[in-house]
């Protein structure tokens, strides 16, 4: 095979000095290239990936585009509750720490598959599924003792935005938990399987990116909102 | 290390890497447990840094703003990089491109709305007392 092609890409004296194969002089330099005719294709692995990386991508073009509506009518409480008087910083800091934990579980969930461990990548993720549980399950309670407090989505436009906002996010975490129990039924059924890793794969990238998502929404939603 | 080539059970791609793929090179900061783990433990300490700087008054008050700004991109900073495995190798200029056109989007959606917003706000007459009686 060609191992050292990748590696020696850019250690000083090594023969392949470049890095795309596009001189296509030594036959392992064409064999190894992609998109350059002989090569052929990247491996499936790479394109599925790849696809998904450009789907969450889109994913966070939308959030952007809800950010972008709550930044602007944050300041509209219509002399209704505002941030400061609704968020409670502590329910959030456990929610932002059940987040970030089930997004490291996630990643043990992707090592151990990588070892082709069974137990120990269903423990993982069935952990991750857990504190993604709990996570939801903290944003649902916020989310009713709001309500509770004539502070429902119609109360406001900063309302309308916040419950957009934040509620979309728990929405693709609602998700991701069924996502997650799929993927953790068909691992046990079919196993390491080419295409299974793929889908697990695509899962965790999915995971990773909702903390993202996450990590603006605490700072600019909840920690701004209730300094300020 | 030659594991990792038999990863998803096909042959592996040499040129490039598949978003999040771990590929453990020499020199690697960012692969394995200890990867994760460093990145765990970056992320919480952003985490506590950030709600540090928002409630107390460790920091010159009007600054905090822009101190949380800059927390949470260096915290997504960490996620990209510990736990999405972006690198800046030549196998990953396709994803790293694709990133790159993304947060030039969101930058125009956001910081568009809010400038184009503020102006509008700015520029909008005062409402008369009649005008306000007829609000919803």
């Amino acid at each position: 095979m060609t191992d050292h092609a990748f590696s020696s890409d850019i250690s000083p004296g090594s023969q392949t000095l470049d890095p795309h194969g596009l001189a296509r002089t030594g036959g392992h330099a064409a064999r190894s290239a992609t998109g350059h005719g002989e090569g052929g294709p990247a491996s499936k692995f790479v394109t599925v990936a790849y696809g998904f990386w450009i789907f969450l991508l889109s994913d966070i073009i939308m959030f952007s585009a809800f950010f972008a509506a709550y930044a602007v009518l944050a300041k509209a409480a219509a002399a209704g509750p505002t941030g400061k008087d609704l968020f409670e910083p502590a329910r959030v800091a456990v929610q932002t720490g059940l987040l970030l934990t089930s997004s490291f579980t996630g990643g043990l969930a992707t090592l151990a598959a990588y070892r082709r461990s069974m137990a120990a990548t269903q423990l993982w993720l069935f952990v991750t599924g857990l504190l993604g549980a709990a996570f939801l399950f903290l944003e649902m309670q916020e989310f009713a003792v709001m309500i509770g407090v004539q502070a429902g989505p119609s109360r406001s436009a900063f309302l309308s935005a916040f419950f957009a906002l934040v509620g979309c996010h728990g929405a693709h975490v609602g998700l991701g938990l069924l996502w997650l129990g799929t993927m953790m039924a068909q691992l046990w059924v079919k196993g390491f399987r080419a295409d299974i890793l793929r889908r697990l794969h695509c899962f965790g990238l999915f995971w990773h990116a909702l903390d993202i998502i996450w990590v603006a929404i605490f700072t600019l939603v909840y920690l701004l909102g209730a300094s300020s | 290390m030659t594991k990792i080539a038999s990863k998803t059970g096909e042959i592996k791609d040499r040129r490039d890497s598949a978003p999040g793929e771990e590929r453990i090179t020499e020199n690697e900061m960012a692969g394995g447990l200890s990867g994760y783990l460093l990145g765990f433990g970056l992320a919480i300490l952003l985490t506590i840094a950030s709600f540090l700087a928002a409630r107390t008054d460790l920091i010159y008050q009007p600054a905090v703003v822009s101190a949380l700004v800059v927390l949470a991109v260096a915290q997504m900073g960490v996620h990209l990089v510990f736990f999405l495995h972006l690198t800046t190798g030549p196998d990953n200029t396709n994803n790293i491109l694709a990133l790159a056109f993304g947060v030039l989007i969101v930058a125009l959606v956001v910081l568009g709305s809010i400038w184009i917003m503020a102006h509008l706000d700015e520029n909008m007459a005062v409402m008369t007392p009649h005008q306000a009686g007829t609000m919803p």
